[in-house]
């Protein structure tokens, strides 16, 4: 059986309230499918499963709020036999099944009593004789689920909708974790974006308006591409350095009502920039309406901050932990530039890079930012 | 299509694209993007509401001549919508 738990989506996240189940007991849920909403600070967030099977059990009600990490379900995984319903249970659609273990041994009323509490009676330990459970051990287990699922009194089980002021807190908790906890180191390049420009002009002339793409997919594909000869920074920090296999580009988006939010463009090096560009067609609008899905969220691995051509001329990020760095990009401005020995002047962009210094040096960021400026001096090759 | 009606349908879009802002406060001069805080993202699809809405393109080259309100119905009506 596998148990479907709260996600964290975040490192500000600690709990979330499940507002609705999208799934009932005997569903067949496939890998990525919505199965809940729950809201988090971020607003609204839809759930989805990582295991393809039937759902054997809810294990939270609706308007319930649970701490990250609690088991919300039991799912019954795709290919693995049903296990046999205990002889006297209600109809389904009044009492969901639980699940009976023949193989241990519960008092008929124990049974029943699990039964209608949605109980896994492999999670109980009998007192009875020989180590049966009895309806005694069943209540108590009953008794105690149900106060470690009991929303605390400092926590509402009914939270507030998404505000300005939630998203502030969210962003607040995960950038005082960042800052107690990782050492940054900050390096910067200068990038001529004269090649990319063109390139992208000439990549927009031919494409009709609603197809045209922004500078910034350029960013993201140049990064994502960069990180693949970087995999350290690709990575997270869980007592030691962890490698994540997907270069899922987390892209920091501004909301209008302030703060900010960071989905994840997953696989951002396999994609083209037009393949970009319709995640961000797809992306932008649903972070801005707080409609993001859990693996959105949750399965960044590095982050991107790009400030738009009226941003400042550059940025120095804060690590979204657990990650190990975040690239910054500031706005692109016509600058001197001194080129085989000619003065110019040419659109230049200032990247950055800020690294956590248990995972990586100085030395491998810069070569990082290097091989980032070569690509985006390439563009043809991206 | 007046200008009124140009205006009118450009006030329209801009307040799809930011719900938050009351466009009809713009100023003749004011630049939309600034104005409004209107980021990268939403200025194209802005663009693309324009073509869609109005049936003209503009071009990249073009964007530079579309800033302010004023700019942008004088260019809309180089597009003859008008």
């Amino acid at each position: 059986m596998t148990e479907f738990r709260m996600p964290s989506l975040g490192a500000d996240m600690e709990a979330g309230t499940l507002r609705e189940w999208k799934v009932k007991p005997g569903d067949t849920v496939e890998r990525g499918d919505i199965i809940a909403d729950v809201e988090t600070m971020k607003g609204i967030i839809e759930i989805e499963v990582f295991d393809a099977g039937v759902v054997e059990q809810l294990l939270v009600k609706e308007d319930e709020k649970v701490p990250v990490g609690t088991v919300m379900a039991l799912i019954r995984p795709a290919g693995e036999t049903a296990a046999p319903k205990p002889a006297e249970r209600h109809p389904p659609e009044e009492i969901p099944s639980a699940p009976a273990h023949e193989s241990l041994r519960v008092s008929p009323l124990a049974r029943r009593i699990a039964a209608e509490n949605h109980l896994d009676l492999s999670t109980v330990q009998g007192s009875g004789e020989g180590g049966a459970i009895t309806r005694e051990d069943v209540e108590k287990a009953v008794a105690e689920r149900d106060i470690r699922l009991k929303p605390r009194p400092s926590e509402p089980a009914a939270a507030p909708a998404a505000s300005t002021e939630n998203i502030r807190m969210a962003v607040a908790a995960a950038m005082s974790k960042s800052n107690r906890e990782i050492p940054h180191y900050y390096l910067e390049t200068s990038i001529d974006m004269s090649k990319a420009l063109a390139w992208l002009a000439e990549a927009n002339r031919e494409r009709p308006v609603a197809k045209r793409l922004l500078p910034v997919v350029l960013l993201i594909k140049a990064t994502a591409k960069a990180l693949r000869e970087f995999p350290d920074l690709n990575a997270v920090w869980d007592n030691g350095l962890q490698r994540k296999e997907e270069i899922n580009i987390g892209f920091v988006i501004s909301l209008r009502t302030g703060g900010l939010i960071v989905p994840a463009i997953r696989n951002a090096d396999q994609k083209s920039p037009d393949e970009l560009m319709e995640t961000l067609n797809d992306l932008i609008p649903r972070a801005r309406a707080l409609k993001l899905r859990s693996s959105e969220l949750s399965e960044s691995t590095i982050t991107l901050t790009s400030l738009g051509d009226d941003g400042a001329d550059a940025v120095f990020g804060v690590i979204y932990p657990p990650q190990v760095a975040i690239v910054g990009f500031g706005g692109i401005r016509e600058q001197p530039a001194a080129e085989n020995g000619l003065l110019g002047v040419r659109p230049v962009l200032r990247a950055t890079l800020a690294g956590d210094h248990r995972a990586t040096d100085g030395l491998t960021g810069s070569r990082f930012l290097a091989t980032l400026k070569q690509l985006l001096q390439q563009p043809e090759t991206l | 299509m007046t200008e009124a009606d140009i205006k009118t349908t450009i006030f329209q879009l801009l307040k799809r694209i930011a719900p938050d802002t009351d466009p009809a406060t713009l100023g003749p001069t004011d630049n939309i993007r600034d104005t409004l805080g209107i980021d990268s993202f939403d200025a194209l699809q802005f663009i693309i509401a324009l073509n869609e809405q109005l049936g003209i393109e503009i071009p990249e080259q073009d964007y530079g001549k579309t800033g302010t309100l004023e700019q942008l119905i004088a260019y809309i009506k180089t597009k003859g919508i008008l």
